[in-house]
């Protein structure tokens, strides 16, 4: 480190600051849209911090404050202390067990006062550096089972304390970091498994069992039939179809009722019938009456009322949209939830097809500025933070605004930078002010 | 990354572009239209008072979730309801409207309920009066005419394209229903935003959309309310109907029909119970009889056959017949009142004097006219005759479900003897019997052709409407002047006239005459047969009674029918000769209200009614003890002595003076039935 100490503004890469800045900011005027009742003074209440566009603003600022910092600190921080802020997160996320708040039926937050903090959501920046510090350890061969099964590990612990504590929407997220994984050398052979199994997973569901096992049995056949002539040459690769097969039947005929009846709750059954189409019929009174509690504590969440209300909304904006303010969906708050986790409705209905779109070519060309960082990059541990930072905000955008639109299941992650909700907001700032901060020291090699 | 971008966007193009259903769903979920009820128009008779109009009620509306503090005991006792009868109304209001929307607790306060919560509607929050405009009919009048409006049912709803909606009031009866598109004015919408709980918050774009509610418009009509109040009053505790009638237009001056009701019952808070109650009566008051009660016009009708027969040229001014008590020219005889000899000595006399064998023998000439050759032919033509006295078919009043009586034709009779008939197989037509029937508003439609010697108008209500265009063309049909029997001679009316005129000076109508003003009438005495417990009984007469005058310019022409009452000249007589006086002279004489005050308090009842509505309050106790297997109904009829119907004695007696009996058909149904429940209606 005999180098002199470059100006913080230095190698930023400020379309990316500049596409931060406009998003948080129609991030704020949709939260106002969506939540600003007649007659409130407007300028006063923005300056109150008592009204939830005002505390956005507050939280605007200190992610400016915090991006600064970070963008003060060295790189090589954040190399260096990586596991540290792994074995942090971790903490902060047993640390819910004991001391949390029970907030709209999830279990993962925990209270200062008037301030609530989501370690789930914080740790997203953790396990982003932990993998990236893992990933590229001089000592690890990505090519053995070995190295993939604990990148695999670090990705999906917090996912499996997120479960526990009844968030299984902010554990999906850590999925996502399997497309880091799959940048780095996983086969791709996991991934298209993996696709199938959802594939198989929805035609379970939507198809009788008897119809879908005789369709698995002849696909089977039918690749037995094609391959006839390896088969008589390969012993094994007939016993590979059967294997196939018998895992394929065994899974829509035994493990797909068993996940459905006694792992996932009956409301999130439901939420994933209701987004395939299909009515789902509570098997006995208990389940019914468990299905309506927790939709009382979601708000109105009987059967696909916030989906059918927020496809309304959306519907409704038209071409052009009502304008600002003019919403009548999101104005008299037909659609539950519209400043969180469906604030794409505020925009949909407000700006119609071209506000949305407009949204979606932004979101587009900072995913895409993102990858093009994270390929510039020469250190592989930039890379796979730059990659991570990526696919959590892709998984992030793509199945909230899915969610609005009636293409995915309700599960309750936030629009990034959008949507209400201070540690959304600041884990999102931070995770993109590190790769700005890791970006802005390319030329170094970092490990 | 981009395949999923492009999804969502390609989903954005199905819900924002393609689809065009989430528009209207938004606007379904958010904008509420308002409907802004119309003041309905008001009826005015002809010296313009209003018959109808139109007043303000209130209802008690409830927030359920702003009901808190509530001295709840207080307001039972305001309302004289007990706590659990509020607790049941409060879950069906919240089960109805929801928490948050306001609905109706009770409506239309009496006014003393009213005055008593106006005071202390500040100690109950949450509860509110609201404003409800009202039919009411000030001088208690003229029910059968003005008719009274309900909500519109499915079927109304259907026929009229859909343009009422449920909880909209439209008229069912009477003029309310006749002229309901004047009436109603035209409903205004008023564009409401409400919020996810179904609160209206505040006017859609403040209010560019809405449409004001324009009033219904007037009607001004040919009543004169006290008169149509006088024959009420005289028609009261009597069967039958009157009607008065301007022959220069046709209009109506009055109408009732026994017995009658008080419109207002139709209207307050207990519309419902009113309604079951009169539906219920074996003696129909719902029932307009002066437009669909059908009687044999009986010697009403003999000035008709005189005008035929004269124009016929069967007989002449000077045609007389020698009559001892009856008429033999057929195998029975057909027996008249008068015996002494030369009481038929011509036409004019024969009409004063009411003489049947007259009558019977002039019908049987016009049936079997020489100039025809067969009776079918004369039938036939007699039968066109009466067609032109707008007889056996609908007049087109401007009220609904008018009946049209019955002038029978050949077919009639060769239906029912088989074609061999004559002219004294149908004598008693000639005295206005047999199959012929005429309504009250026929009769004295008839006796306004009369009186114009050959032409009328359509009998109406309605002169004009208020603020009346080119493209109202509900009233040109009765501004058309019918010229139906102008060919008659003048001297035939004349000599038809005259003996109407010597029926109130000499002859069996003298109770009729007016001190100054030159009255022309006829009585009548029609049999009148009914089946009572499955026996065809002949009861007491029905008394008849048509009229017009002044002789020299008709202005009044009516139509009196009381059943079951003897003599024409005995109750209908009077109280024809009281309206013509009222209407006439504006007022009566003061030693005349001493009449009105006989006629008025003459209980005339029929006595069959008591059995009847015995007879079908078991029916209907039986029918509710099978569907519940309640069987209180039948235990209190069975605590009833059962009436037995004796006819009364052949012997036409004077009839006695009225005694204070309050023997108007006893109602007793609302305690045999117990009261259905009444659903209320709620409107927003």
């Amino acid at each position: 480190m005999t180098q002199k100490k470059p100006e913080i503004s230095k190698g930023i890469d400020w379309l990316v600051v500049w596409l931060y800045i406009i998003l948080v900011s129609i991030g704020i005027l949709s939260i106002f849209a969506a939540t600003y009742r007649e007659g409130d003074p407007i300028l006063q209440s923005f300056l109150s911090f008592k009204t939830d566009y005002s505390r956005q603003l507050l939280f605007f600022g200190i992610g400016g404050v915090l991006a600064v910092f970070i963008l003060l600190t060295d790189s090589k921080f954040f190399t260096a202390t990586a596991n540290l802020w792994y074995a942090f997160g971790m903490i902060l996320l047993l640390l819910v067990f004991p001391f949390h708040t029970q907030v709209k039926g999830t279990q993962s937050i925990i209270r200062f006062g008037a301030f609530q903090l989501q370690p789930a959501e914080l740790c997203k920046v953790f396990v982003n550096l932990a993998l990236a510090k893992y990933l590229s350890r001089v000592e690890t061969d990505f090519s053995k089972t070995r190295s993939q099964l604990i990148a695999a590990a670090i990705a999906l612990a917090p996912a499996v304390i997120s479960i526990m504590q009844h968030e299984t929407g902010l554990a999906l997220v850590y999925f996502s970091f399997f497309l880091v994984m799959f940048r780095e050398g996983l086969p791709a052979g996991v991934l298209i498994i993996g696709f199938s199994l959802a594939v198989l997973v929805v035609a379970t569901l939507l198809m009788e069992p008897n119809t879908l096992a005789i369709i698995l049995t002849a696909v089977a056949a039918l690749a037995i039939y094609l391959l006839r002539r390896q088969i008589k040459r390969r012993r094994r690769l007939l016993f590979l179809i059967m294997g196939i097969w018998f895992v394929c039947v065994g899974i829509q005929r035994f493990a797909v009722p068993y996940i459905f009846d006694n792992v996932l709750q009956p409301y999130q059954v439901k939420r994933i019938y209701d987004t395939i189409g299909k009515d789902y019929i509570p098997k006995d009174a208990r389940e019914a009456l468990e299905i309506e509690q927790t939709s009382g504590t979601k708000k109105k969440d009987d059967g696909d009322y916030n989906v059918k209300q927020s496809k309304i909304a959306i519907g409704s904006g038209g071409l052009s949209g009502k304008g600002l303010l003019k919403g009548t969906q999101t104005r008299y708050e037909f659609v539950p939830e519209q400043r969180t986790d469906f604030i794409f409705c505020t925009i949909g209905e407000g700006f119609g097809f071209i506000g949305s779109t407009v949204l979606m070519g932004i979101y587009f060309l900072l995913l895409m500025r993102i990858i093009t960082i994270a390929e510039r990059q020469r250190s592989v541990f930039s890379r796979c933070y730059a990659y991570g930072v990526a696919s959590v905000m892709f998984f992030h955008i793509a199945i909230n605004i899915c969610m609005t639109v009636g293409l995915a299941p309700v599960i309750g992650i936030p629009l990034p930078f959008i949507s209400y909700g201070g540690t959304a907001l600041l884990t999102f700032t931070v995770l993109l002010f590190i790769m700005i901060r890791l970006d802005a020291d390319r030329q170094m090699v970092l490990r | 990354m981009a395949g999923i971008f492009l999804v969502i966007i390609a989903q954005l193009i199905n819900l924002q572009l393609v689809s065009g259903k989430y528009k209207e769903l938004a606007m379904n979920n958010a904008v509420y239209p308002k409907v802004k009820y119309p003041d309905r128009g008001i009826i005015y008779d002809r010296k313009g008072k209003a018959i109808l109009n139109n007043t303000i009620m209130y209802d008690l509306e409830v927030t359920p979730n702003q009901i808190k503090g509530v001295d709840t005991a207080y307001l039972c006792q305001l309302l004289e309801i007990d706590t659990t009868e509020f607790k049941k109304r409060i879950v069906t209001s919240i089960l109805k409207n929801g928490r948050y929307r306001p609905s109706i607790f009770e409506d239309l306060l009496p006014p003393l309920v009213h005055a008593r919560l106006e005071e202390n509607i500040y100690k109950f929050p949450g509860f509110s009066l609201v404003e409800r405009p009202v039919r009411t009919y000030p001088f208690q009048a003229a029910a059968h005419i003005m008719g009274y409006i309900g909500e519109a049912d499915s079927n109304i709803i259907k026929r009229s394209n859909n343009f009422y909606r449920l909880g909209d009031f439209v008229g069912r009866s009477g003029l309310e229903q006749n002229y309901e598109r004047i009436l109603m004015g035209k409903r205004g919408v008023e564009y409401m935003i409400k919020d996810n709980k179904n609160r209206l918050v505040g006017k859609y774009e403040n209010g560019i959309y809405d449409t004001a509610a324009i009033a219904g418009r007037n009607l001004r009509t040919y009543i004169d309310v006290e008169v149509q109040q006088l024959a009420e009053k005289l028609m009261s505790n009597k069967v039958g109907a009157v009607v008065a009638i301007e022959p220069k237009t046709g209009g109506i001056i009055a109408m009732t029909s026994g017995p009658h009701f008080d419109p207002n019952l139709l209207t307050g808070p207990d519309k419902q119970k009113n309604f079951n109650k009169l539906f219920l009566d074996v003696s129909s008051p719902l029932l307009n009889r002066a437009i669909k009660g059908q009687y044999p016009p009986g010697s009403t009708y003999k000035p008709l056959g005189a005008l035929v027969a004269l124009d016929e040229g069967v007989i002449t001014s000077a045609s007389g017949i020698g009559c001892n008590g009856a008429y033999y020219g057929c195998r029975r005889p057909v027996k008249c009142t008068e015996h002494w000899s030369g009481h038929a000595a011509n036409l004019r006399l024969a009409i004063a004097w009411s003489c049947n064998s007259f009558f019977s023998n002039a019908f049987r000439l016009t049936i079997d006219n020489n100039k025809y050759g067969n009776a079918r032919e004369g039938l036939t033509r007699w039968h066109d005759y009466l067609s032109r006295f707008d007889l056996g078919h609908r007049t087109g009043i401007d009220l609904p479900s008018e009946d049209g009586g019955n002038v029978p034709d050949t077919a009639a009779y060769d239906k029912e003897y088989r074609g061999s008939w004559n002219s004294c197989t149908m004598v008693t037509i000639g005295i206005g019997q047999d199959k012929l029937l005429a309504t009250p508003l026929q009769m004295a439609n008839a006796v306004c052709i009369v009186a114009n010697k050959g032409y009328f108008y359509t009998p109406h209500f309605v002169e004009k409407i208020d603020g009346e265009t080119g493209k109202d063309t509900l009233l040109n049909k009765y501004r058309r002047k019918n010229e139906v029997l102008t060919h008659i001679s003048d001297a035939d009316y004349e000599t038809v006239i005259s003996g109407m005129q010597d029926v109130v000076d000499v002859g069996t109508a003298r109770v009729a005459r007016i001190p100054g003003i030159n009255v022309c009438a006829k009585t009548g005495t029609a049999e009148n047969y009914r089946m009572i417990d499955g026996r065809r009984t002949k009861l007491k007469d029905n008394s008849m009674f048509v009229c017009f005058a002044p002789r020299e310019n008709p202005k009044i022409a009516i139509a009196v029918v009381v059943e079951n009452a003897g003599f024409g000249a005995t109750w209908a007589g009077p109280i024809a000769a009281l309206l013509m006086e009222k209407y006439l002279n504006d007022t009566l004489r003061t030693e005349r209200l001493k009449e009105v005050e006989r006629v008025s308090g003459a209980n005339l009842m029929p006595g069959w009614l008591v059995r009847e509505q015995y007879k079908a309050d078991s029916i209907r106790a039986w029918n509710w003890f099978k569907s519940t297997n309640d069987s209180s109904a039948i235990k209190k009829l069975m605590e009833r002595p059962v009436p037995r119907y004796v006819p009364e004695p052949e012997k036409k007696a004077k009839p006695k003076p009225a005694k204070p009996v309050p023997a108007v058909v006893k109602l007793n149904t609302d305690a045999i039935i117990p009261e259905r429940p009444t659903i209320k209606n709620s409107r927003t």
